[in-house]
């Protein structure tokens, strides 16, 4: 029960860093948006054997974490727990895929591992960079900028309420859960045989909760758009921003930057 | 002027499930009015409440605010002009900081940024929240919660206010001061509340619901001094109309 409570208030946190300034925070949603696609779409487009040419971007998520002051042991524990998933992604290519790939010394590594390394690694850069964009951006600025990219309202609305909705649903769910543990008496509750009712119950007392606040929305005149307090424009900075990052990006991808580096080290030592 | 009356008609209103919580109520409540609505647990007040900005509908019976009658054409214009307190100031609260919060009724109204900014600062300096104002309202303990979800209300200008329980939970100082706080509201407040003290302090009229119905309407004095009516619906005398049994002096 506390390790739902602390999960949703561990999340909660990314929302409330954003509301913190710095040369990032700054920066106009757009441009930071359109950065973390550019990175997505570029991390994503490498061929599944690419292992060591997808380290070099890891400087995106770095630098922004740091002008952003983001915490890094925090952003690291966020990055750490999606792994599993994408290991269970990745999994069944070592099995299926034995091709020999690269011998080093005695070890043979075959054709999967080194694709399920690769799945790995992709979503840690992946799911890092948009853990990070919410950090420095908040959720509803990232919502607004999709918006004023292009993206349908419905969409971005619906994908605004989806975030609140997980709020509510693991908030109504810690509490059903701590009624709950503290009348089975350290017993390990009525066993299986409660959870059916008690999720039942969740989900009614989630839809309710979620109908009231909808309604406390529309009572303060919500008509499906969300208004934030930072005023920022399009201008120069954001455009650099985006080019600048952009062309790294494609400099990274064209060039294998890994070796390249490693080339110019042992150039520079013969 | 009968911009701020609320007229409510043979309301009635049965739950899903059967539960008949309004019965036949009926009232009228003119401009500037304050008026309490009062009754034992379960007697229908936060039902009767939620009738007037719209959240339930009704099942027969009618209600009017202002010129309009409540229908779901009017109703936008209906929830800028009625400003609601819920009984749980969780299901208020939702955005990620109490600054958000409290600004995202102005930003709907379309205010600029710079004087949605100055009256967020003001109304949570009225409701004595001003140094919570980046904190999450998760955060928050319960009477903070209370006075932030009034802070989100008032920062709106409501024409009408309504409030459920608004003094439940708060502490003795923080009720002082939402009281003076409701005494300077000058436009038409109706709330709810178990807080008989309050009502004698701030409300001329009264309303005591019973078991859905209308028991007694009238000025709060009046209905206070009427032992058998307040017997009846399980309600008592307020603290400050009885006499002190300390001192074994009467008022
Ligand atoms: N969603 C619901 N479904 C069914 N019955 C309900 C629902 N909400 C309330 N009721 C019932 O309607 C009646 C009136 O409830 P209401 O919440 O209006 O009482 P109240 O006067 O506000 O009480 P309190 O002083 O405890 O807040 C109660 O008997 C209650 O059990
Ligand atoms: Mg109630």
């Amino acid at each position: 029960m506390r390790s739902i409570d602390g999960a949703v208030l561990d999340l909660k946190r990314l929302d409330l860093l954003a509301t913190a300034d710095s040369v990032i925070h700054r920066l106009d949603a757009r441009a930071k948006v359109l950065t973390t696609l550019v990175f997505i779409v570029t991390v994503v487009s490498f061929n599944r054997y690419e292992f060591t040419a997808l380290f070099p971007f890891f400087i995106y998520p770095v630098v922004t974490a740091s002008l952003g002051n983001l915490p890094g042991g925090y952003i690291v524990r966020k990055i750490i727990m999606v792994i599993p998933f994408a290991f269970v992604v990745g999994m069944l290519n070592p099995i299926f895929d034995r091709e020999l790939f690269v011998r080093i010394g005695p070890l043979a590594i075959t054709g999967g591992w080194i694709s399920c390394a690769s799945i790995i690694l992709r979503t840690v850069l992946t799911v890092g960079a948009a853990f990070i964009l919410v950090g420095v951006t908040g959720f509803l600025s990232v919502c607004q900028a999709l918006e004023r990219l292009g993206t349908p309202r419905t969409f971005t609305v619906q994908l605004l309420f989806l975030y609140r909705y997980i709020f509510v649903l693991t908030e109504e769910g810690a509490r059903a859960s701590r009624a709950r543990e503290l009348r089975s008496c350290g017993r390990k509750g009525l066993g299986l045989a409660s959870f059916g009712p008690l999720i039942g119950h969740l989900l009614i007392r989630t839809w309710l909760r979620a109908e009231r606040i909808h309604m406390a929305m529309l009572a303060r005149g919500f008509t499906g758009e969300f208004h934030s307090r930072q005023v920022s424009g399009f201008g120069w900075r954001e455009l650099f921003y985006v080019a600048g990052w952009s062309a790294v990006f494609v400099v990274l991808r064209m060039e294998n930057g890994a070796q390249w580096l490693g080339r110019l080290v042992t150039g520079g030592l013969s | 002027m009968s911009h701020h009356i609320v007229e409510v008609k043979h309301l009635q209103h049965i739950y899903a499930d059967g539960t008949v919580a309004l019965q036949d109520v009926s009232f009228t409540i003119h401009h500037g009015e304050s008026v309490a609505i009062i009754g034992a647990n379960g007697a229908g007040k936060s039902t009767l409440l939620l009738h007037l900005n719209g959240y339930l509908t009704a099942n027969s019976g009618e209600i009017r605010i202002g010129d309009f009658p409540l229908t779901r054409k009017t109703l936008p214009e209906i929830r800028r002009t009625v400003g609601m307190v819920f009984q749980d100031a969780d299901d208020q609260l939702f955005m990620p900081t109490v600054f958000d919060d409290v600004a995202f009724g102005p930003f709907n109204l379309g205010l600029p940024v710079e004087e949605v900014k100055q009256r967020v600062k003001a109304v949570l300096e009225q409701v004595g929240a001003a140094h919570l104002q980046e904190k999450p309202p998760y955060h928050l303990s319960g009477g903070e919660k209370k006075r932030v979800a009034i802070a989100t209300v008032l920062s709106m200008s409501p024409d009408i206010l309504v409030m459920d329980e608004p003094t439940s939970g708060l502490d003795p100082f923080a009720r002082r001061q939402l009281m003076g706080l409701l005494r300077d509201f000058q436009h038409t407040k109706i709330f709810t509340s178990h807080d008989l003290d309050m009502v004698v302090d701030l409300c001329q009229r009264t309303i005591v619901l019973h078991q859905g119905i209308v028991k007694a309407d009238g000025p709060t004095l009046e209905i206070f001094n009427d032992d058998t009516l307040l017997a009846e619906c399980r309600l008592e005398k307020p603290l400050s109309m009885q006499g002190c049994p300390v001192c074994g002096k009467g008022r």
